[in-house]
């Protein structure tokens, strides 16, 4: 399967975060990496995204969404931030 | 735009022009738009009538303020959306649209490094958006195109890109013009270290295309010395 990259997240994610995705720093809980969201890799559609670390292919985020809701899992950051502006 | 609402926007297709045989340039105004930076991109959902949905994503490829949207949509031959975008949207037919969306694969007029940007297919159309942005400021910093396709019939704005102020080198993949000095071929480290800008100058560089063509392009910079944190990526593809 091929993937994309977290750019695609701005959109599923615009409402739920507070703020854009793609810039906002993550750090990886499995390997420690600290990367942009916009730097993952992203699996996507049609049933949602799940956005891999760039380099231990862990899970950091799952988004779900469909007609009536959103579903956001982070569980695979440690921590996230908004990013610069 | 409340950005904190996720919201959708109505936009109402008010120009179209065909680009090549697969591709179509389309205009939408969009109500409540509050502008937006070059190389950002929208989400465009389509409702069928028993409910199903389908939401993609599209660069686009004007900036700045306004509520009108350029967007170029190419046909994939298996899309959901997409072949609907570019054969049956007619004027005055109208989507729903979301955005405008991301802030990191995106170029504004205030940053002063030089800029390489490296296109594949139709992955050229956000960087488009900076390459009109770049030219409307009169930016003193260096900007330049390396746009790689599978053969002239293929260019999206090539007229555009072709215009003597606009520093676009072709590459190309499959076909290639007569008297072409390289075989067509895939981009590789050594087109690299001749057609871009170099890493001791600081760039900055921007890839769109498919996530084959941005993996290896990608891989190939950093082989030839530039640093992974200079260089942003925005792949596409999916159906």
């Amino acid at each position: 399967m091929t993937h994309l990259d977290g750019n695609v997240l701005a959109g599923p994610a615009s409402g739920l975060l507070g703020f854009d995705a793609t810039t906002a720093l993550g750090q990886c809980d499995s390997c420690g990496d600290v990367l942009e969201l916009g730097q993952a890799r992203v699996y996507g559609a049609p049933m949602g995204y799940v956005a891999r670390c760039r380099t231990c292919d862990s899970v950091l985020v799952v988004i779900v969404e469909s007609v009536r809701q959103r579903t956001l899992s982070t569980r695979g950051l440690r921590w996230i931030r908004e990013g610069a502006p | 735009m409340n950005r904190s609402s996720g919201g959708w926007l109505t936009g109402t297709l008010v120009n179209a022009v065909p680009l090549t045989d697969s591709a179509r340039s389309l205009t939408f105004r969009v109500p409540g738009w509050p502008g937006n930076d070059a190389g950002q991109h929208v989400d465009i959902r389509l409702t069928a009538p028993d409910g199903y949905q389908a939401v993609r994503s599209y660069s686009i490829a004007t900036a700045g303020e306004g509520e009108a949207i350029e967007l170029a949509v190419e046909r994939l031959p298996d899309g959901e959306v997409s072949p609907f975008l570019v054969d049956e949207l007619e004027i005055g037919d109208a989507v729903e649209l979301r955005g405008p969306l991301g802030r990191w694969f995106v170029w504004r007029p205030e940053q002063t490094g030089p800029v390489q940007l490296v296109a594949g297919g139709s992955g050229v159309v956000p960087l488009v958006a900076m390459a009109r942005v770049h030219t409307r400021a009169e930016a003193l910093s260096a900007m330049q195109l390396l746009y790689s396709l599978r053969g002239p019939d293929d260019a999206l704005y090539r007229e555009e890109l072709s215009a003597e102020d606009s520093k676009t080198t072709w590459h190309y993949t499959r076909i290639a013009p007569p008297g072409w000095p390289r075989m067509p071929g895939r981009l590789t480290a050594q087109d690299l270290v001749r057609e871009a800008l170099p890493y001791e100058d600081g760039v900055l560089t921007y890839i769109c295309g498919p996530t084959g063509f941005v993996e290896a392009v990608a891989a190939a910079m950093i082989e030839i010395g530039h640093a992974a944190d200079s260089i942003r990526t925005e792949r596409f593809g999916g159906i």
